[in-house]
């Protein structure tokens, strides 16, 4: 689904990324880890297509495709979707809005018939109930006055109307309690497919006692240093960062 | 050296030019007099005393400090008619977009400014308000006690001056004692010069008696692009206990100019909000003044600007807390895109004996494009000592990092502009009471701006 090749990404003057490669196939969960300023937010950013990013070298083919030369929203059209890991907050437009007009993007790429705003309606209600929000929130400006663990569950409730192919996950347990933690991840685990693939970018060992990765990579300096089972995280866990870098 | 030179030649050749334009106005008012010779004496009274202001004064340049951003001579050189061929307008079908849909049941139309009695439609106006044309009262020898011309001064202000010496039509409006009225009053202003550059000068007086309420909605459109000027100027009256909720919508032709004088008059415990929409005309300049001259009395002034082409829009706003606890809030947000130009300049002026006054303003800016300019000024005047006021103005541009996250969620770049542009004005149009405006205000400004293509020169 996913081939990332050699990628080397600027941001800012600075070399982030220093030649990522990484192959993700549906149905997988990839954890990527790292300690900070390894390049795992920019890995997630370039994907999803931060346009300031300049990627010096490298491909990356999404579903056979090549993935950079496509537009922001191209991408998000064809299942691709990123969970930010600070939400952004836009007083004025409202959730429900929001999240239709994006749905409707996403159907017509689809070729499906737009939802009117009856029916929408209907659909929210239900993916609300997955990731346990108040619909009452989503009349709401998007992410306006949100608590941190709002936002989070904000973000699966958009994975979760989105139904991407791709999902990649931006430090979502960062800031989350344990109780809306178990939430967010409970959401997450909804959302497993086996056409579905997901990247889990995280900091801490933590979220991956709720969602179980095929696969965790460790990012150090713009590369990917490691990559083992799920039992690699543990070790990072108890050896830290710099023991397991050392070990490669 | 020399370039200075060169700006005084070129500032005195266009105060030159603007005397010429004076001499013009003035020679057009000796005409227009000769055909009123059956007016009554106050009447006559009135336009003598307004000419005789303008005679004086002239037009302003860009030397006075309110005209400081605002040149007038594009405007004032055109050679307008104040008759116009009315044949090639189709009432119907040119009006009926205009109305804004359902927007008021009761809607007073006016036709190059005058009274369109088959386009008006006044039988669902409630009993209670009494409703004439202004036409009718400069006929009448007791015009004066209308409130006519008692509010808005003369002196020193060149459009109203003009517009008192010109006046021919507009409406007056008296909402009754204790009378709510449940549905909005649209008057609406139409301007058609299909024959050549054409000037009208609607006059409007509107009282809101002790206890009414009452919400007009004042509208200036087109049904075609044509060259021609609006002055209006509407006189308010916000009597004790009573509300009124004013909105202005400027929607002219992009070739025509609009220049309108609002002046509000507020009595002890009145409400007022006004709402200003300016979308339209090549050059608009609106000048607002609230008085609170009763102790009590609240005031909102909520104003909209959207520019873009080669658009100039200004708006001059004043509050003056004449009196004792009193409460203002003052919030204008303008978004430019294309080379426009934008004025906001808001001041408020809290004299020696108005205690306790609390007043808070502020104007936001969004530019959509690197080649539109804002000039924003707010301006605080406070002679009491026991007061809480407050001002701020600012200037930004779209945000990028919600722009980026619209688009990861598949909505187009074009969309997300649109979007975030809304939200930007949501601020003011959620402050709208009318429904119907609500909608069509909002469609417009998910549709009109953004239009502006991302690249030459704009801000993304």
């Amino acid at each position: 689904m996913l081939e990332i090749k050699d990628l080397h990404v600027r941001v800012g003057g600075a070399d982030v990324l220093r030649g990522v490669n990484l192959n993700v196939r549906a149905g997988e969960v990839h954890a990527v880890m790292g300690p900070n300023g390894s390049g795992k937010s920019t890995l997630a950013h370039v994907l999803a297509g931060r346009e300031s990013y300049e990627v010096t070298c490298g491909e990356v083919f999404y579903q056979g495709e090549q993935l950079l030369e496509m537009a922001p929203e191209e991408r998000a059209r064809q299942g691709i979707f990123l969970a930010f890991q600070y939400p952004i907050e836009i007083p004025g437009l409202s959730t429900t809005y929001f999240l239709r007009a994006a749905l409707n993007a996403v159907r017509a790429h689809r070729g499906m018939d737009e939802l009117d705003a009856l029916d929408f309606l209907e659909f929210i209600r239900e993916k609300a109930k997955l990731v346990e929000i108040d619909p009452a929130l989503l009349t709401r400006s998007i992410n306006e006055g949100f608590s941190g663990g709002e936002k989070k569950r904000n973000e699966i409730l958009q994975m979760a109307v989105l139904e991407p192919k791709l999902a990649i996950l931006d430090e979502t347990d960062s800031g989350l309690d344990i109780d809306a933690l178990s939430v967010v991840a409970k959401g997450i685990n909804g959302l497993r497919a086996r056409d579905r693939a997901m990247i889990v970018i995280t900091h801490y060992q933590r979220i991956l006692n709720y969602v179980a990765p095929d696969y965790v990579h460790v990012l150090s300096r713009g590369r990917i240093v490691r990559s083992g089972g799920k039992e690699l995280a543990l070790e990072l866990e108890t050896r830290g960062y710099e023991g397991a870098i050392a070990e490669a | 050296m020399q370039k200075h030179d060169v700006g005084q030649s070129d500032r005195s050749s266009v105060m030159s030019q603007l005397l010429k334009e004076r001499d013009y106005y003035l020679s057009s008012y000796e005409r227009f007099e000769r055909e009123r010779t059956e007016e009554p004496t106050t009447t006559r009274e009135m336009r003598r005393k307004a000419i005789a202001h303008f005679a004086e004064s002239g037009f302003p340049t860009t030397h006075d400090e309110d005209w400081k951003y605002t040149n007038i001579a594009p405007i004032v050189r055109v050679p307008y008619r104040s008759t116009v061929d009315q044949r090639k307008f189709r009432v119907g079908k040119d009006i009926a977009q205009l109305k804004l849909g359902t927007v008021a049941p009761a809607t007073v139309v006016f036709v190059n400014g005058h009274y369109s009695a088959e386009s008006s439609s006044l039988a669902a106006l409630p009993s209670g308000v009494e409703l004439r044309s202004i036409a009718g009262l400069l006929r009448a020898p007791a015009a004066i006690e209308s409130n006519l011309a008692r509010y808005a001064t003369c002196a020193d202000q060149a459009f109203v001056a003009l517009n008192t010496a010109f006046m021919e039509d507009g409406v007056f409006i008296r909402v009754g004692r204790g009378i709510v009225l449940k549905e909005p009053i649209h008057l609406l202003f139409v301007s058609t010069a299909d024959s050549g550059p054409f000037i009208s000068h609607p006059r409007n007086v509107i009282v809101t008696e002790e206890g009414a309420q009452a919400t007009i909605l004042e509208t200036y459109a087109a049904p075609r692009e044509t060259v021609y000027f609006t002055n209006s100027v509407t006189e308010l009256v916000v009597g004790a206990n009573s509300a009124l909720t004013y909105c202005k919508l400027q929607c002219e032709a992009q070739n025509a100019f609009h220049v309108a004088t609002v002046q509000a008059q507020l009595e002890p415990s009145a409400t007022f909000s006004s709402h200003s929409i300016s979308i339209g005309a090549s050059i608009a300049r609106n000048d607002i003044t609230a008085v609170l001259d009763g102790e009590g009395a609240d005031c909102l002034f909520n104003g909209l600007y959207l520019t873009t082409g080669n658009q100039h829009v200004d708006n001059h706003t004043r509050i003056d807390h004449a009196k004792p606890n009193c409460v203002s809030r003052e919030l204008y947000k303008g978004v430019l895109a294309g080379k426009s130009r934008a004025v906001f300049n808001g001041k408020i002026c809290v004299h020696p004996q108005a205690q306790n006054s609390d007043a808070k303003q502020t104007n936001k800016n969004l530019l959509l494009s690197a080649d539109a300019t804002i000039n924003t000024k707010p301006q605080l005047e406070i002679f009491a000592d026991n007061v809480r006021c407050t001002h701020g103005s600012t200037v930004g541009q779209l945000d990028l990092d919600a722009l980026f996250y619209l688009r990861s969620r598949g909505i187009s770049c074009r969309a997300a502009r649109a979007c975030l542009t809304a939200a930007f004005a949501r601020e003011i149009t959620n402050q709208l009471t009318l429904q119907a405006l609500r909608a069509w205000l909002e469609e417009i400004v998910m549709t009109r701006l953004p239009g502006s293509p991302p690249n030459e020169g704009d801000s993304l």
